[in-house]
């Protein structure tokens, strides 16, 4: 379970994040959805403690970001905006290089990396160089890279940029199995239909603030509209976007 | 520690794989350096050789009027090729390069020679042309020798000891050992060793920082529950192992080039095996740290690849700046000297060299701040790492 309340975060006279709680719970995809520059990434990545909130507290788990940000990167799974992979090494020496970052070795780290080229179907291309890669085996070799370690939380920034339809549909599935199995999942995005078809709840950030938040059903009666993109437009107003 | 090592690890597997970083890290610099070394030093001496016993090409104008001086120089191996010119014409042949050397008798030298006066004959030359330059003192010197032995022989002609014309006599003593002078050619190796051991850790250095952003998967790393210090060390240990095998394969490389040197032809010696190849990779080995730091330092600050090459470029220069401080200044080693990392590698690289005998002292006090120094940057660089912008 991650929760964060109130967080802010400037960047010199730039200020990303004014004000941003929320609650994503265990057994639910929770989506983060604004439009550019709404501070989406910055929220996450002071979650997976990569920045240091200037207000503002929260927790992965019961662990405070500020008081034990390595158990919270222990008790998260995060793939970031830009999620490269080592080139000159295979599927799997990516894989295992970071399972060996996290403690992992041995024939428990095989067993793992094994239990997810079969999860993620990935048999096919995991001995290769990553170099080659398609768009779609990049994000699969990077999703079992934030796995490795079997976090109880997931966190992705916009995982579903530039994939196409057989990459989408083999996400939509993981993160689905990974809801059913009691994960907490976590994702931004800016895409709306996206958000609509994966999301259990979400959280509409503008301008750096929660301006809505709840099933997505919930919202669009909230704001009485009959598209969750109209509830989109209606949560963050006008003068965003193309305007 | 198993982080630490697991870093490591990948990094040296990671960077083995990319052709680029292996070419320029143990080829390029191991290589290409001693047989540049080589090739350009061989060139060097055999010119030097070849041009001692060279015969001289001179034209001379007006032969005639000086048969005996004609004779002296072709005494002195001066291949004397007869021409009538003026002066004009002469200036003209040497400046057209028709004639390197032109030598011109004027009619009056006969008479002036015979009345004991001063006989003037000029001699044409081009002083920027490095060739002809060398000929030209040589001949200089033939004539300067026939008029001292033609004064000689008029002094003893009017009854007077020609001693009392020599009033001071300079004897020219060498001190300098065939393995000293040997320095002026080897003193080439200390800049090629230092360079191409960085050359062997640039890319690995750029890769820790610059690389992983560009690549976008420093993000991902730094979100694992690792210190940022311990990845960055990693690095750093990964990067001076590059940087050692670098510095192995180019001792190697020189110790095999310097064979093919003739520097016995000139009366040098070469103190450069195995042994020599040995004792320089320890004294020099504690700056790789130093080196490792500069270059990771210096990449962090840097948001791509390129950027980072062209700034390392121009730093891969500051380390060797003080060896050329050293070439001018002729530094010998002294303690203060061994405080300043990369001088005093070159200067105890130089010693062993020389076949001279090294300090305790000055190993112990270049070992020390060197390695204090790369300590230093070591931790800056860790340093840097935990700022925020690392992220770019």
């Amino acid at each position: 379970m991650i929760e964060l309340q109130s967080i802010a975060k400037a960047f010199g006279p730039v200020q990303a994040v004014r004000e941003v709680s929320f609650v994503a719970r265990d057994g639910r995809i929770t989506g983060l959805l604004g439009p550019n520059g709404a501070g989406k990434s910055t929220t996450l990545r002071v979650l997976a403690t990569l920045l240091k909130a200037d207000a503002g507290t929260g927790n992965v788990d019961g662990h405070g970001l500020q008081e034990a940000p390595l158990q919270v990167r222990r008790s998260l799974g995060v793939l970031p905006h830009s999620s490269g992979l080592y080139p000159n090494l295979t599927g799997r020496e990516n894989i295992a290089y970071y399972g060996r970052l996290h403690g992992m070795e041995g024939a428990a780290l095989q067993a793992r990396t094994d239990e997810l080229t079969r999860l993620l179907d990935m048999a096919e291309f995991v001995d290769r160089r990553a170099k080659g890669y398609s768009q779609g085996q990049r994000l699969k070799v990077a999703i079992s890279r934030a796995m490795v370690h079997n976090p109880r939380n997931l966190v992705l920034d916009e995982p579903t940029n530039g994939l196409d339809v057989m990459a989408m549909r083999a996400l939509r599935d993981l993160l689905n199995r990974l809801r059913n199995e009691g994960h907490c999942v976590l994702f931004s995005s800016h895409v709306m239909h996206e958000v609509a078809s994966l999301c259990d709840e979400v959280v509409i950030i503008a301008h750096g603030r929660v301006v809505a938040h709840g099933t997505p059903e919930a919202i669009r009666v909230r704001t009485g509209t009959d598209t969750l993109e109209d509830a989109f437009v209606a949560a963050v107003g006008t003068g965003e976007g193309l305007q | 520690m198993r982080v630490l090592g697991a870093v490591a690890l990948k990094e040296l597997v990671d960077n083995f794989r990319d052709r680029r970083a292996v070419m320029s890290a143990l080829v390029f610099g191991p290589l290409f350096g001693p047989i540049l070394f080589a090739m350009l030093v061989s060139f060097t001496l055999d010119k030097a050789v070849s041009e001692i016993d060279d015969k001289v090409d001179l034209a001379v104008s007006g032969a005639a009027h000086a048969p005996n001086l004609v004779l002296f120089l072709e005494q002195n191996e001066v291949i004397v090729t007869p021409l009538e010119v003026s002066a004009e014409g002469a200036r003209a042949a040497v400046r057209e390069g028709k004639h390197g050397l032109v030598m011109l008798i004027p009619e009056s030298y006969a008479q002036a020679f015979s009345n004991a006066q001063p006989a003037a004959v000029q001699l044409f030359s081009d002083s920027s042309d490095n060739r002809t330059g060398k000929y030209a003192s040589r001949v200089r010197k033939i004539v300067a020798g026939y008029g001292a032995q033609i004064g000689l022989t008029r002094l003893l002609a009017r009854g007077v000891n020609p001693e009392v014309s020599r009033a001071v006599v300079l004897d020219d003593v060498d001190v300098s050992t065939p393995a000293g002078r040997a320095m002026l050619v080897l003193g080439v190796v200390t800049y090629f060793v230092l360079f191409s051991m960085l050359m062997g850790g640039l890319y690995l250095a750029i890769d820790a920082t610059a690389g992983e952003r560009e690549r976008g998967s420093l993000e991902s790393l730094l979100t694992l529950p690792v210190q940022r210090s311990t990845v960055i060390w990693g690095k750093i240990l990964a990067t001076c192992c590059y940087m050692l095998l670098s510095l192995a394969l180019t001792l190697a490389a020189f110790t095999i080039s310097v064979r093919f040197v003739p520097l016995a032809s000139l009366g040098m010696t070469a103190n450069f095996g195995p042994a020599e190849a040995g004792k320089t990779f320890l004294l020099v080995a504690p700056f790789v740290l130093l080196g490792a730091g500069i270059m990771t330092v210096v990449a962090s600050f840097t948001r791509t690849y390129k950027e980072a090459q062209t700034w390392l470029g121009l730093v891969l220069l500051v380390p060797t700046l003080p060896i050329i401080f050293a070439g001018l200044y002729s530094l010998r080693p002294s303690n203060a000297l061994m405080a300043v990392p990369s001088l005093s590698q070159h200067l105890l690289m130089t010693s062993v060299l020389r076949d001279e005998p090294l300090q305790d002292i000055h190993i112990a006090i270049s070992v020390s701040t060197t390695l204090l120094a790369g300590l230093v940057l070591a931790w800056i660089a860790a340093r840097l790492y935990r700022r925020e912008a690392i992220l770019g």
